[in-house]
């Protein structure tokens, strides 16, 4: 039988990193073919390749056996190929028939005028295809998560799709919701639709897939149909690599709690209770979307909390705005720093001072000459490359970027530093001595609590290790007892093998 | 970035530091040559005498622009603060009574409707265009019933000294004008709330995530605004020597005007006091220079806008980094 879909050697190079190394990736008819891999593992990049949206440096594809050239969204279109993405692509202020057929409206003949009634009849029998029963003059906004991936779905099945590819498609369903796509998804299946199936969530992959390939760092891992593997081994081959030394450690005694947290809830944070110790590098770890960096926000009072204590040195805590949790003596390093670190526009020095004004302050004003000097330190310290102090951030690399966020925060002089993703899209070299200064702040008798999703990395930086899934936290080891299969399996919702635990 | 890139843009940044002030001078240079009377020390003063009143109104305009703000309600707060101002004058004490009174009064009218806007906009969350655009009618309105449509006369002499006054041969407004910008500046430049502003319109969230109480700037910029505007209200109402219920009238557009033609950017973040300050005397100098040779108000519109266009793309040219 030939292959439906057959992608091969696809290779992807970005300016520093290699996003798609030799990928390969089949796919057959009324297949489900689910795509693994970390964050980062190279699966969105696959995928956009195949949706057009990316143009690849080198590999081949094929549909049906014959070589395609897939250079616009509009060639994929052609050639059969759909894509859902997490967030959907529907006008929210349109109905789902219009949105269905967005693009290829039924016409009166020649008119300009679209032929409502045919419109209407078209999406419904797309519809009762999926076995749906969704209004097709509703407005989207009125619709839930689970009926716009439907009328998503409907999309892509209108334009006669044998590919389809959906993107975490169970991210934001309940579990009935969760059974209801799946019965469609067979439904496709059983019609011939090949499927491309991403998700993090190793449960849904047993119980929906035909067959599994496992990307590692921009690199194929393994391909085999789902039926002969366990769970142990796809964590394995996801995680893969073993820790190397590339983790400086120092080992310190622990000293005193500085925060601890009992029965917080905030918004999808539920029941959070935990410790963080001077001299200690708590690390959480989890998936994307499990709750860390909002649990981060609320402890810096980002986000209200709704129940709960924190408590900073054993004094509760109530922080209302940022600026309240800095005055206390805690700080947060952001994910994201160009979105919620750094001021752009703004040089490095007024990026460095900016949490701290008042300490070069003099009188009303400030004092430039002293700020210049903290500037200058901290340029020196954390060796930031630029040409001067007074270089916009913009035009500074990510790693001299985040050099700035964090020379603002040595500057506050904080007890408790959050870092949330401190070393995403930083390469090596920076990467090294970010984490040498994590341990010298420890060492200084900080407390430092590490977020990351680059799970070697955070096992070879902290003393203990949280596990968060879905809002909750699922787990708490130390350092030795906290392996790569414990984490991923605490973190995709499974529970550890009675004995197993830290 | 490699070096050639960032050399254009240095380049390209320091043409547009310059550009608006090269802009002032050919400007002037031009009417300088067509028309006799435009380069004396008496037109000179009578140019900042005619821009003085928008232009401080754009100081505080500033304030907002930077913070990625707007505000609308400028020329109907011209208009208000005029008539409360005038109204107070007229009640029956000394003159020196009535006068600070009526200043004060009139300030605080702006400062309040600043307070108003400020609330909308950070309790609420309701986009300063809409709340400023609603506070514009409100005040516009206000002004009208207050005075029953009708203009309030008949002020005390000593009044008109504001507006029309000279010190040294200088005109008073002119004076207020110069204290507001040096002030303005040293207070954006200097200040901890000046570089607050610059970061709260560079990125909002990022500037609260860094500690800065970013409410408390929003509220602060909308007083300023329009306190500025209420006391260049009282200027105009001792100018025109009357409490005009329209006055003011599409005061907001000029104001907006000089400030993006100083280099402010609408989204926030970028601009400056002094490029304000040139951006109002621009179209100060425009507006002198054409009615000295005597080219028709219509035109002068038209003249007007292209002007306002160009600079607008100058400074698009000077801040295009990559492409």
């Amino acid at each position: 039988m030939s292959a439906l879909l057959q992608m091969n050697g696809i290779r992807k190079q970005y300016p520093g990193v290699l996003a798609l190394n030799d990928v390969s990736f089949g796919l057959n008819a009324g297949e489900v073919h689910c795509l693994l891999g970390e964050n980062g593992a190279g699966k969105s990049t696959l995928m956009k390749v195949l949706a057009g949206a990316l143009s690849k440096d080198s590999g081949s594809i094929l549909i049906d056996g014959k070589e395609v050239d897939l250079a616009s969204p509009a060639d994929a279109q052609h050639n059969g190929i759909g894509m859902i993405y997490q967030d959907f692509k529907l006008v929210p202020e349109l109905s789902v028939a219009e949105n269905v057929l967005l693009g290829s409206e039924p016409r009166r003949g020649n008119s300009p005028f679209i032929d409502f009634r045919s419109m209407h009849e078209k999406v419904r029998s797309v519809l009762a295809q999926l076995g749906e029963e969704i209004p097709t003059t509703a407005v989207v906004s009125s619709l839930s998560t689970a009926q716009r991936q439907i009328v998503e779905i409907a999309k892509a099945l209108s334009k006669n799709v044998r590919i389809l590819a959906m993107d975490e498609p169970s991210a934001a369903l309940t579990e009935k919701e969760l059974q209801n796509l799946f019965t469609v998804i067979r439904r496709l299946k059983s019609e011939g639709v090949g499927i491309i199936y991403i998700s993090h969530r190793l449960e849904e992959i047993f119980e929906i897939g035909d067959r599994v390939t496992i990307l590692r760092d921009g690199a194929f891992v393994h391909s085999c149909p789902i039926k002969e593997v366990d769970r142990r081994s796809l964590v394995r081959w996801m995680v893969g690599r073993e820790l190397e030394s590339e983790y400086p450690k120092l080992s310190l005694e622990q000293g005193n709690e500085v925060l601890r947290i009992e029965h917080l809830d905030a918004g999808m944070l539920k029941d959070i209770n935990l410790s963080v110790y001077r001299g200690e590098i708590l690390g959480f770890a989890g998936l994307v979307g499990a709750g860390r960096s909002e649990l981060a926000r609320v402890i810096f009072g980002a986000d209200p909390k709704e129940k709960g204590k924190i408590y900073l040195d054993g004094k509760e805590i109530a922080p209302s705005s940022p600026r309240q949790a800095i005055d206390l003596g805690i700080g947060l390093l952001t994910e994201d720093r160009n979105k919620f670190g750094l001021i752009m526009q703004m040089s490095v020095r007024e990026n460095i001072s900016l949490s701290n004004l008042r300490e070069v302050l003099k009188g009303l004003f400030v004092n430039r000459s002293r700020e210049n000097e903290v500037a200058e330190r901290f340029k020196n310290e954390l060796r930031i490359k630029t040409p001067s102090i007074e270089q916009e951030v913009e035009h500074l690399s990510g790693g001299n970027r985040q050099k700035v966020v964090l020379a603002r925060w040595l500057f506050t002089k904080s007890k408790l530093l959050l870092f949330d993703e401190p070393t995403s899209g930083i390469d090596v070299g920076v990467k090294y001595e970010i984490y040498n200064l994590i341990n010298q702040l420890a060492k200084e008798g900080i407390g430092v609590v590490v977020i990351s999703s680059d799970l070697p990395e955070l096992l070879g930086i902290s003393d203990r290790v949280v596990v968060m899934h879905e809002g909750k936290i699922t787990g708490t080891m130390k350092r030795k007892d906290a392996t790569q299969e414990h984490v991923m399996t605490l973190a995709t919702g499974g529970a550890l093998e009675v004995g197993s635990a830290g | 970035m490699p070096a050639e890139a960032r050399k254009g843009v240095q380049f390209r940044a320091l043409v547009g530091e310059l550009g608006i002030s090269i802009a002032l001078v050919i400007e002037i240079a031009l009417f300088a040559i067509l028309s006799p009377y435009f380069f004396t020390a008496e037109n000179i003063l009578n140019v900042t005498l005619q821009t003085s009143i928008t232009a401080i109104i754009a100081a505080g305009m500033t304030f907002v622009i930077l913070t990625g703000g707007i505000d609308l309600s400028v020329g109907a707060l011209v208009a208000m603060s005029g008539v409360i101002a005038t109204t107070i004058l007229k009640l029956d004490y000394s003159f020196g009574v009535v006068f600070p009174l009526a200043l004060l009064v009139g300030v605080i009218v702006g400062m309040f409707s600043g307070s108003v806007a400020g609330m909308f906009i950070t309790k609420f969350h309701i986009t300063p265009f809409i709340v400023t655009l609603a506070l514009m009618t409100v005040w516009r309105g206000a002004a009208y019933m207050f005075t029953d449509g009708r203009p309030v006369w008949g002020l005390p002499d000593a009044f008109s000294f504001l507006g029309s006054g000279r010190v040294f041969s200088v005109p008073v407004p002119t004076i207020i004008m110069v204290a507001v910008f040096i002030l303005a500046y040293i207070v954006l430049t200097k200040t901890r709330f000046g570089r607050y502003v610059y970061a709260v319109g560079g990125n909002t969230e990022a500037a609260r995530l860094a500690g800065i109480e970013t409410n408390k700037i929003l509220f602060i910029v909308y007083m300023i605004s329009g306190g500025l505007a209420a006391l260049s209200g009282v200027l105009l109402a001792s100018r025109m020597n009357s409490g005009q219920p329209n006055a003011g009238l599409m005061y907001e557009l000029d104001v907006i005007a000089a400030v993006v033609v100083g280099g402010g950017s609408l989204y926030g973040g970028k601009g400056s006091i002094v490029g304000t300050f040139i951006g109002a005397m621009l179209i100060g100098v425009l507006r002198n220079g054409l009615n000295l040779l005597n080219i028709n108000s219509y035109i002068q519109m038209v003249v007007l806008g292209c002007v306002i266009l160009l600079a607008v793309m100058l400074d698009q040219w000077r801040t295009r980094k990559f492409s």
